[in-house]
């Protein structure tokens, strides 16, 4: 059974079509993609999807429950942790109450969550950065600060906003180390907005292509990066 | 309790005990003028505590506390004279009236997204709302006053709050400790956590699954219940009341400077802001009127450039500065 | 009775547009600068004790005053933009908040001490003169001061429209990096702002002291009434803080007219809160 379930959501602002009809489905434990060229409507559709924005029309299941139009903060109680694009840490708190903030969310108490926290920490080798303020890290930390948050909250799916950009070729392979590491020990579902295509060709069994708010490709990555349409949308780009 | 002090190092709770000790015999050493401005100081640092839960805790910008001074401290006022009811009994009522006040602004204010300066500026409207309100209603004495009657100095009735200002010292002393305490716990809470996050990024806090708007809400309510009490003790500390004074801007600017000064949003700051700014304010005063110069305006001419200085050279406050120099931070 | 009434709304409207033009001045800082002046009330405070300076000491009619005045208090602006607010334009807002509240202190104590704590006012020979059109008798002070507050407004959105530099402003609030890469002068246009602004704020002061009276304790009231007609009119339209303050001032005579002068506040507090509730984005403003 899907995980999540999207049937044709689409999403307009003031006149703009930044989301047409899209419709995509997530099985339980998998991992996913979601690419397209900038402006696609990538991180609108994450937007519609964790509840920023209600979708104009369309439907969204979350593990067999409508969940479109719900509150950012009930989507994330009902299970669904997101990472913003643009990071948004919490500059004036240390990194470990950065990630204690979210571990409240699965938590009966504080000590509990610090010690979930602690542990998510130790899983994004950040631990050692704990008691450091949000504010003094870098942006590739700060990047994984904000993981190490929306994994705190114990989601059943993970939305990750191009958690990879900036950062260097090791440090992608570490951090897909961790997430597949995450996601075989717990089946955590996992979908993730990537132009890192190191990231997603080892990561993601299966990808959604968008492009103008529209989806011209999904399927397994092998046949997806082959398919004309979608060298055209990237090709077509690069010409520009 | 023991939360209370976790991370403490132990030359700052030498530090708290040995300045407890201090306010505790200060009555006795101190003469009536340094006596008087003691207690001004402990409600200033009281009041500030409070302000500081929704704006330093919670991040809610509110320039208009002096409504709930003022309307605990008419509710206390208007049980006690019309109807002989003591003022602890009368406290309920006031935090009740000034709970319900906050709900209502931050019903308004939050449900339809209005933020940051405006949701300062909606706090000042409705003080003056309710000040205007005030000045128009007889029955508690309008533009023209409510007085409580004047106490007899040579003996003290806890009970009902007439007495010397001894008294009026120890139970704003035990106020402030109270205070203090309860909003270590409330820090360290999960309420503390949601609030801080709400403060340093409304978004991510959702995101992360905190109802923004029901927290925004708590916060609102639980300082402006707390700050009933300073009105209630206002009102029987002062023994009249003027709604052109207590609901005045100039009060609620009083109140959120010494938070502002001492340190937003840390537990020490509204205290060391009050025992730094309520003493040069009067000192300055004295000052003047001693040199002869008695012009309305320079005390609040003096408030004025402390802040602008302390906004511009110390964005952080006195105390985060202070508690690094002498290694009082608290540690994880 | 119903002669009243009239009377009352059209000398209020008149009123109205003044404020109207007082509220333009903070509209315009803060949709560009993105700065809250605070101390807007005080500072046009100031603007109206220099007209009674310019009165006393030249027999300047506040009319005239206008300009001295304007330019005087745009001077003042583009200073304090450049000298003490701009620093503060990437700090929390709060922390810009609390600045401008300090400077608001200051000026308001500064001009309790300069010009003690009783009202000053303007006699012009005009001032008791009226026009009669039927029932309705309006002053002829108030027609001035409301055709004045027009011409302003005017100029003010021609700037805005028609001017290269009026675009550079709009540019820089639509997007403040993208102004800097195409090589505007963000410091410069943002002195620009706060000093046109001000300026905006120079000329209501002067026209409101051909109808009120000054205290030095007023600037507080006048900053809140600023943004109250803002955020009624709309954040960020500029003819939405025009028709508000015209809203405003209406409500403010008939008010004073159906129960007291003194409690007239409260109707403009009211308008507020209604339009929170009913219609949060304000009169023209736009949903988010």
């Amino acid at each position: 059974m899907a995980l999540l379930e999207v049937v044709g959501i689409g999403k307009h602002f003031r006149g703009l079509r930044a989301l047409h009809d899209v419709s995509f489905s997530i099985p339980q434990g998998a991992i996913h993609a979601m690419i397209g060229p900038n402006g696609a409507g990538k991180t609108t559709c994450f937007n519609v999807v964790a509840g920023v924005y209600k979708p104009d029309g369309g439907s969204i299941r979350f593990d067999g429950k409508p969940i479109a139009g719900l509150r950012p903060d009930q989507i994330c109680r009902a299970g669904i942790g997101r990472t913003f694009q643009v990071v948004k840490p919490f500059p004036g708190l240390s990194v470990l109450d950065n990630v204690v903030v979210g571990a409240l969310n699965a938590s009966a108490s504080v000590a509990q969550a610090r010690k979930e926290a602690m542990r998510v920490l130790e899983l994004l080798h950040l631990a050692d950065k704990a008691k450091h303020p949000a504010a003094s890290l870098t942006l590739p930390e700060r990047k994984r600060v904000e993981v190490a948050r929306a994994m705190a909250t114990g989601p059943k799916l993970l939305l990750l906003d191009e958690v990879m950009a900036g950062l260097r070729p090791t440090e992608v392979d570490e951090m897909v180390a961790v997430f597949r590491r995450v996601n075989q020990e717990t089946g955590l579902t996992i979908l993730l907005i990537e132009h890192v295509m190191r990231a997603v060709m080892a990561l993601a069994q299966h990808i959604v292509v968008l492009h103008y708010g529209e989806k011209i490709a999904e399927g397994a990555p092998q046949e997806v990066v082959k398919d004309p349409k979608v060298l055209e949308c990237y090709l077509g780009e690069e010409a520009l | 309790m023991n939360m209370l002090f976790d991370g403490l190092p132990r030359r700052a709770l030498v530090a708290l005990g040995l300045f407890l000790a201090v306010l505790l015999v200060a009555p006795w050493l101190v003469n009536a003028y340094i006596l008087s401005l003691l207690v001004v100081v402990l409600y200033f640092a009281y009041a500030g505590q409070a302000w500081n839960v929704m704006m330093g805790f919670a991040g809610q910008l509110s320039l208009g506390h002096s409504l709930y001074v003022g309307l605990g401290a008419y509710a206390a006022a208007m049980m006690f004279t019309k109807f002989g009811v003591n003022p602890w009994v009368g406290l309920l009522v006031a935090v009740a009236t000034t709970t319900a006040m906050g709900a209502i602004i931050g019903f308004l204010a939050f449900r339809f997204g209005i933020g940051g300066v405006y949701f300062a500026i909606l706090t000042i409207a409705f003080s003056e709302f309710v000040r205007v309100g005030f000045d128009h209603w007889p029955w508690l004495g309008g533009s023209g006053g409510l007085f409580l009657p004047v106490a007899n100095l040579s003996s003290n009735d806890l009970l009902n709050l007439r007495g010397a200002p001894i008294m009026f010292y120890y139970v704003m002393l035990a106020m402030c400790v109270a205070a203090l305490g309860f909003c270590r716990w409330l820090l360290g809470s999960r309420l503390g956590y949601y609030w801080q996050a709400i403060r340093e990024n409304e978004d991510a806090a959702a995101a992360l699954g905190i109802p923004v708007f029901r927290y925004k809400m708590i916060a609102v309510m639980l300082s402006s219940a707390m700050t009933a009490f300073a009105g209630v003790f206002y009102a029987f500390y002062y023994n009249n009341l003027f709604p052109e004074q207590i609901f005045s801007m100039g009060r609620s600017i009083e109140i959120i400077l010494g938070p502002i000064i001492g340190g937003l949003g840390t537990l020490i700051g509204p205290i060391v802001g009050a025992f730094v700014l309520t003493p040069l304010a009067d000192g300055l005063s004295e000052l003047l009127q001693w040199a002869g110069i008695d012009v309305p305006g320079v005390k609040q001419v003096f408030y004025g450039i402390c802040l602008l200085l302390v906004v511009v050279f110390l964005p952080n406050g006195i105390w985060p500065m202070l508690a690094r120099r002498l290694g009082l931070e608290r540690e994880h | 009775m119903s002669d009243l009434y009239l009377n009352a709304a059209v000398g209020g409207a008149l009123t109205g547009l003044v404020y109207g033009l007082m509220a333009l001045g903070l509209s315009v800082i803060f949709g560009v600068v993105r700065v809250v002046n605070f101390a807007h009330g005080e500072m046009m405070t100031g603007a109206m004790y220099g007209a009674i300076l310019l009165a006393q000491a030249f027999k300047l009619d506040p009319l005239v005053a206008m300009a001295p005045i304007a330019i005087g208090m745009f001077l003042l602006g583009y200073g304090l933009q450049r000298g003490l607010v701009n620093s503060f334009v990437q700090r929390p807002e709060h922390t810009q908040f609390m600045l401008m509240v300090a400077v608001a202190i200051i000026l308001t104590n500064s001009q309790l001490i300069a010009f003690g704590p009783n009202a000053r006012n303007v006699q012009v020979d005009y001032a008791l003169d009226s026009y009669q059109f039927g029932a309705l008798i309006i002053d002829k002070v108030r027609i001035f001061a409301a055709i004045a507050a027009l011409a302003v407004s005017g100029a003010l959105f021609a700037f805005f429209r028609f001017t290269l530099t009026g675009r550079a402003i709009r540019a820089c609030a639509d997007n403040y990096l993208g102004a800097q890469v195409v090589g505007l002068n963000v410091k410069h246009l943002y002195g620009l702002t706060f000093g046109i602004g001000a300026a905006c704020l120079g000329a209501a002061g002067c026209l409101l002291l051909l109808l009120l009276d000054v205290t030095p304790l007023q600037g507080p009231s006048y900053t809140l009434l600023a943004f109250i007609i803002v955020i009624v009119g709309g954040m960020g339209s500029l003819t939405g803080a025009l028709l508000s303050g015209l809203l405003v001032g209406v409500s403010e005579a008939l008010a004073g007219v159906a129960f007291d002068p003194s409690a007239k506040s409260m109707f403009t507090f009211a308008l507020l809160i209604l339009v929170l509730l009913f219609r949060p984005q304000g009169l023209l403003g736009r949903r988010p």
